[in-house]
């Protein structure tokens, strides 16, 4: 299907971009036309990995330079979660969203303020963590949401930027020197959270699964459905009387939610946060780690997120190198595979008028793919 | 309060001009480029940024010691400048090649256009910091440090009203601005390519049954809009002396918040909203401190897409957003 819509065969790199474009299509679309059990054993090996990923066995591979539980929790496990959150943004609802670091901000700061200054235990700030960020998610969402495209991308940056500014303009909250001795959380279960990633690193993976079991149901829900609408053509989903503002707001709210969730978790690790920590280049990075899995499909975007968190830190080796790496793969991903390593199936485009529907949307026009869609519905339920 | 405002206002408003003028030109690179494509060109920030050095290279290499004046300082200004727009001009080309016509080709999403733009302008910042300004500006290891300009020009007070002087440096910057979108006016309006691109933006289809070549006018709405970032490049490094790697993000933001204050894709707009932006900001700064500047910019631009969401001017010149 990736074929049809290449008629350049001129260019050095179409083999390449039919290996990767034709691996990536096999796999979802067998994903797809998997069986029930199929899907849930692959969904145990895929936790029981996460689970042994921290040995040492794989971490001699994966990066042999770092201290690899580290590196699993922050960036790799962070990212994955933040992408998660801004897929229900802007792979689900079609939300161009250049601020979500805000969020994660906002979580962060929330666990600094509320652990050093009221002495509030983790599991409380979580709670508040999360409401905060939900709440900035509606404060700004509401305003905004009647732009469109574009002009709403340049608001959620400049919103990223407001709170990154007034976080270091803010004396009450630590200023430019930002928050120190940010408590982490009490034992769990007997585990001591302490310096050692690795308890933090199986609370995220438990965040993780159930935030993705959420956004998974909620996918497959009314309001997923309305999402998608929304995506297609806002015009024709309102007068198809569905609520675009409410299910973008929902949008907005759910995904800050999951922001937050990110940045209480990760300052409860890190003892100390500063405005730094929080660029617009980490709201790109997180975009691209979106748009790089296959926007709008859940396990695509979470490989994107891992891939963009971990291939930088495995190749250290280029040392300052990487992100310039980092950069011209980027351009050179998008020119070979647009629509992501592993697109979702049922997509046009994220921003409107991209493109011609016929070309931009893989493998939609095949009525088995309605089938496969009905059956893999019926095996949710 | 009022009395600071009424005692700063004045300088104020003539350094939110100079530097508004500097958004402006900048601005117009977004929106020509969003008027033809659709598309946030998010490397354009690193199109300034390449021509600001550039500039720097140049007058390193012309062997400028000391500040000019007279002719000599016109004539330099003028070769400074074409200096600077050649290179932003010619790396914006390069870009709209390298970064967006393999996706224009394939009909991607516009959303994937932003993430390459994203890249592009990842792989230039880190390109100059860590071979171009190492190796050819000769601060090895200093990358990612600011770099000085050398001064060109003695700043000297013009003209003197109330207590608001009119600087030299100041009336340069606003005169070649308003001189450079004089000159895009006329060649968007008045050329046979500026009709094209006039066409292109109005309806990509019907410009291409009509005989523009809209592969070339691409291209040449990247060059423009390359160049005229250039001449900001070049008024940067006259007024602020100093450059970096990453001197263009804030600039670029801030430009995009203009352009999108004037109505994108609208030229006239882009003028309007950088000198709006620029005032804005510098008056809030008397009544919140200089480091709410960049706040305040943001905070206005939210505040007038609320009340008017296609900018001041409006969309206009081509078609009301689908």
């Amino acid at each position: 299907m990736n074929a049809n819509s290449n008629t350049h065969s001129g260019n050095p790199f179409t083999a390449f971009r039919r290996t990767v474009g034709g691996l990536g299509d096999a796999v979802r679309d067998w994903w797809a036309g998997a069986p029930g059990w199929a899907r849930w054993i692959v969904y145990g090996l895929l936790i029981l990995l996460a689970i042994i990923a921290p040995s040492d066995f794989i971490g001699s591979f994966m990066s042999p330079e770092t201290h690899w539980p580290s590196l699993l929790f922050s960036p790799i496990g962070t990212y994955v979660l933040l992408a998660v959150g801004l897929n229900v943004v802007v792979g689900q609802a079609g939300l161009l969203d250049l601020g979500f670091v805000a969020f994660y901000a906002i979580g962060a700061y929330t666990m600094a303020v509320f652990g050093t200054k009221y002495g509030w235990n983790f599991w409380g700030v979580l709670v508040v963590g999360i409401f905060m960020a939900a709440v900035s998610g509606v404060v700004l969402g509401s305003p905004t949401l009647r732009l469109r495209g574009d002009y709403l991308a340049i608001v959620t940056l400049g919103f990223g930027e407001i709170v990154r500014i007034t976080a270091q303009n803010t004396d009450y909250i630590g200023g430019a020197r930002g928050i120190t001795n940010i408590p982490h959380p009490p034992p769990l279960f007997g585990v001591e959270f302490a310096l050692d990633p690795l308890p933090y690193y199986y609370l995220l993976v438990a965040a993780i699964v159930l935030v993705v079991i959420f956004a998974k149901r909620l996918e497959r829900s009314r309001v997923g459905r309305a999402w998608e609408a929304i995506r297609e053509d806002e015009d024709a989903a309102e007068l198809m009387g569905v609520p675009t503002f409410k299910f973008k707001l929902l949008a907005f709210f759910i995904g800050a939610m999951i922001g937050g969730l990110t940045g209480v978790i990760w300052a409860s690790k890190v003892i100390a946060i500063q405005p730094p920590n929080f660029p617009f280049i980490l709201s790109a990075t997180i975009l691209a780690a979106v748009v790089l899995g296959g926007s709008g499909n859940l396990p695509g975007v979470m490989f994107g997120a891992f891939l963009i968190a971990w291939l930088p830190e495995r190749f250290r080796g280029f040392a300052d190198y990487r992100i310039l790496i980092f950069g011209a793969a980027l351009v050179l991903m998008m020119a070979l595979r647009p629509e992501g390593l592993l697109p979702a199936r049922r997509r046009r485009s994220v921003t409107g008028n991209g493109g011609e529907p016929d070309d931009a949307r893989p493998g939609g026009a095949k009525p088995a793919s309605t089938e496969a869609d009905g059956m893999a519905e019926e095996v949710a339920r | 309060m009022l009395n600071d405002f009424l005692n700063q206002v004045g300088p104020s408003t003539v350094g939110g001009l100079a530097s508004g003028a500097i958004y402006a030109l900048i601005a117009l690179g977004y929106t020509m480029v969003y008027g033809v494509l659709r598309l946030i060109n998010f490397a354009h920030s690193e199109i300034f940024m390449i021509g600001s050095f550039a500039a720097l290279f140049a007058i390193l290499h012309m062997g400028i010691t000391g500040p000019l004046s007279g002719f000599a300082l016109a004539g330099t200004l003028l070769v400074l400048m074409l200096v600077a727009m050649a290179a932003s001009g010619g790396a914006a080309v390069l870009l709209e090649q390298v970064a967006y016509r393999p996706l224009r080709r394939r009909n991607a999403s516009r959303l994937a256009a932003l993430i390459s733009a994203i890249g592009a302008s990842i792989f230039l910042q880190e390109f100059f910091a860590l071979i171009v300004i190492p190796k050819l500006f000769d601060r090895p290891s200093q990358g990612r440090l600011q770099v000085p300009v050398p001064r060109l020009l003695e700043r000297e007070s013009l003209l003197t009203i109330g207590n608001v002087e009119i600087r030299n440096d100041h009336v340069i910057i606003l005169v070649s601005a308003v001189i450079m979108m004089i000159l895009l006016d006329v060649f968007v309006n008045r050329t046979r390519i500026g009709r094209g691109i006039r066409a292109t933006s109005q309806d990509p289809e019907t410009a291409t049954l009509m005989g523009v070549n809209i592969d070339k006018i691409i291209r040449t709405t990247f060059l423009v809009g390359g160049a005229m970032a250039g001449v900001a490049a070049l008024l940067y490094a006259m007024e602020f002396e100093n450059l970096r790697y990453n001197v263009g993000f804030l600039l670029g933001v801030k430009a995009f918040t203009a352009a999108v204050l004037g109505g994108i894709g609208n030229l006239r707009g882009a003028l309007l909203g950088g000198l709006a932006l620029g005032l804005i900001e510098n008056w809030g700064a008397i009544f919140f401190g200089s480091e709410w500047k960049d706040v305040i910019a943001f905070s206005v631009l939210v505040l007038v897409l609320l009340f008017r969401p296609t900018g001041i001017l409006g969309e206009s010149l081509q078609r009301a957003r689908a």
